[in-house]
């Protein structure tokens, strides 16, 4: 076992202690199929808790979105999004020449899993925000890939945003069915039913 | 009950290894051969319920059998990490707000760590007064300074019920082990053992004499199956378990364990009844090992009553022997 797979192991039991990590699946069982999954955003922990949740061999083809300017600032931080959590980097100055999308569909093109925070932000209230329209186009351009959404429950307790150390505090992730991109279907009419697939797992019990 | 007392330690130990795996081993042997019938959907799901608690009773059994052999301080740790995970649990159930956040904190990583160390390191005074005194006075103040004056009282109150109990409660336990009696040296494991078993009786007592008597209970919108005279069964089956556990303790007469499992089980099966009345507040409604949204419901209603016990027991243990 190499340095990566021991750090991301020990990453996951600490996630899991702090906070059990649970992932429920509602409408699609964890399977190595490729995916998108789309969930609410309050925390930087997010991303791991998701990924913690995921059983172990899913954990290496599910990969997260990262700032290029941030995440490559430090050497540990490019290591640890490099290394350990495989990421796909986007910048988030926008220039012409180029689709910020790109990176995105290059990782779907070579068959990886996606993990995407629609809202572009984390927002403290208690609905997400409106979402994105990258998850649209995402689907236009790969109707082949699962669309899975997932609700992140409790998670704004366990890091309120500006706080560094997590409290232990037990969280879940619920997965739900996988939504498909109607034919012609407009680009509003879907995010809203994405967002409103998110919030419906809210109270799926 | 003489020659009983008499074994050696070794062959004290030996003796109760064989009797607790081997009750464990029957009651799964025949729980298993009855899912072999066929029966009725309700009788189904309490099967499905005794073959949780059985795990659970195996996992325990295993561990507390690990931590023995390893020594005082490996069980001070096992107990420290069983602590953390229902204060994990109770932390959840209650509804802090972000201005609780750097006294949870001081609770998850620093009281918790230093109550335990206070316990390996055997300073009992300190141990008694570290959490009911130094830390009652701190947590309010980092409360404050979180700048959050709403609801301030009663959320700095949850945090410090949480800890005296999932905390203050159970380090008692591995207290219990460290605790030097008279005449009793290396034994201190038979002690937890004995309020672990004892408390595990009133409750099975209790159960089953609320199920039988259908009594009024006393407090409706709690628990529906508390009354007075249940109860008052659990206590006394703890009694019992008690004195036929006599010659595993250090007591000086068979009366005196009796009474002390009378203490031990009665004030278990009242801790059952207050986790009863938190989980109602919460809004919990599912009960016993089935998971709610975050899977916040099993290890508490399962270590309250130790919590609940344990204090009360050292501090009988210490008086009886006036140490």
């Amino acid at each position: 076992m190499k340095l990566p797979e021991v750090a991301g192991l020990a990453l996951a039991g600490i996630a899991r202690l702090i906070t059990g990590a649970q992932g429920h699946w509602y409408g699609a069982p964890p399977k190595a199929e490729q995916r998108i999954y789309f969930a609410n955003h309050q925390s930087h922990f997010d991303w791991v808790l998701i990924w913690a949740a995921l059983p172990r061999d899913l954990r290496t083809v599910t990969r997260p979105i990262a700032a290029r300017d941030y995440w490559t600032s430090s050497p540990l931080k490019h290591w640890i999004t490099r290394e350990i959590f495989n990421a796909v980097y986007v910048s988030r100055q926008r220039t012409d020449d180029e689709d910020p999308l790109e990176p995105l569909m290059a990782a779907l093109r070579n068959g990886d899993s996606l993990v995407i925070f629609p809202e572009g932000t984390r927002g403290n209230k208690v609905d997400p925000a409106s979402f994105k329209a990258g998850l649209f186009h995402l689907a236009e351009a790969f109707p082949e890939v699962q669309l899975i959404p997932a609700w992140i429950d409790n998670v704004q307790r366990v890091m309120p945003k500006g706080e560094v150390v997590p409290v232990p505090i037990l969280c879940s992730v619920t997965f739900g069915k996988p939504l498909t991109l109607f034919p012609g279907e407009d680009k509003r009419g879907f995010l809203e039913r994405a967002r409103n697939a998110v919030m419906a797992l809210r109270s799926v019990h | 009950m003489g020659f009983l007392r008499n074994l050696t330690i070794s062959q004290q130990i030996g003796l109760l290894f064989v009797v607790l795996f081997g009750l464990l081993l029957l009651v799964t042997v025949i729980a298993f051969s009855r899912t072999l019938l066929d029966r009725s959907d309700a009788e189904m799901t309490a099967h499905e319920q005794f073959k949780r608690d059985l795990r659970a009773v195996w996992i325990g059994a295993v561990l507390f059998w690990i931590s023995w052999v390893a020594g005082g301080i490996v069980s001070t740790l096992l107990f420290g990490l069983v602590s953390f995970l229902a204060l994990r649990e109770f932390v959840t159930l209650t509804h802090t707000r972000r201005g609780d956040h750097r006294s949870l904190l001081l609770a998850f990583f620093i009281v918790l760590p230093l109550q335990y160390a206070i316990a390996a390191s055997q300073r009992f005074d300190l141990f008694t007064v570290f959490i009911p005194v130094y830390v009652f006075l701190a947590i309010p103040v980092v409360s404050a300074l979180g700048n959050d004056p709403q609801r301030f009282l009663e959320r700095t109150a949850k945090i410090q019920w949480g800890i005296m109990v999932c905390v203050y409660g159970m380090s008692h336990a591995p207290a219990l082990l460290l605790l030097e009696l008279p005449d009793y040296r290396d034994r201190g494991a038979f002690l937890v053992l004995y309020l672990v078993v004892v408390v595990a009786i009133a409750q099975i007592g209790q159960e089953a004499a609320s199920r039988r008597l259908r009594r009024r209970p006393v407090a409706r919108a709690i628990s529906r199956s508390f009354s007075w005279r249940a109860w008052g069964i659990g206590a006394a089956a703890g009694a019992v378990a008690g004195g036929l556990l006599y010659w595993s303790t250090p007591f000086k007469s068979p009366w005196g364990a009796v009474l002390m499992g009378l203490i031990a089980g009665g004030s278990g099966t009242l801790g059952e009844f207050v986790m009863h009345a938190l989980k109602r507040d919460a809004g919990v409604r599912s009960w016993g090992g089935k998971a709610s949204v975050t899977g916040a419901v099993g290890l508490l209603d399962r270590v309250a009553p130790l919590c609940f016990a344990a204090p009360v027991f050292f501090h009988s243990v210490r008086w009886y022997f006036g140490i």
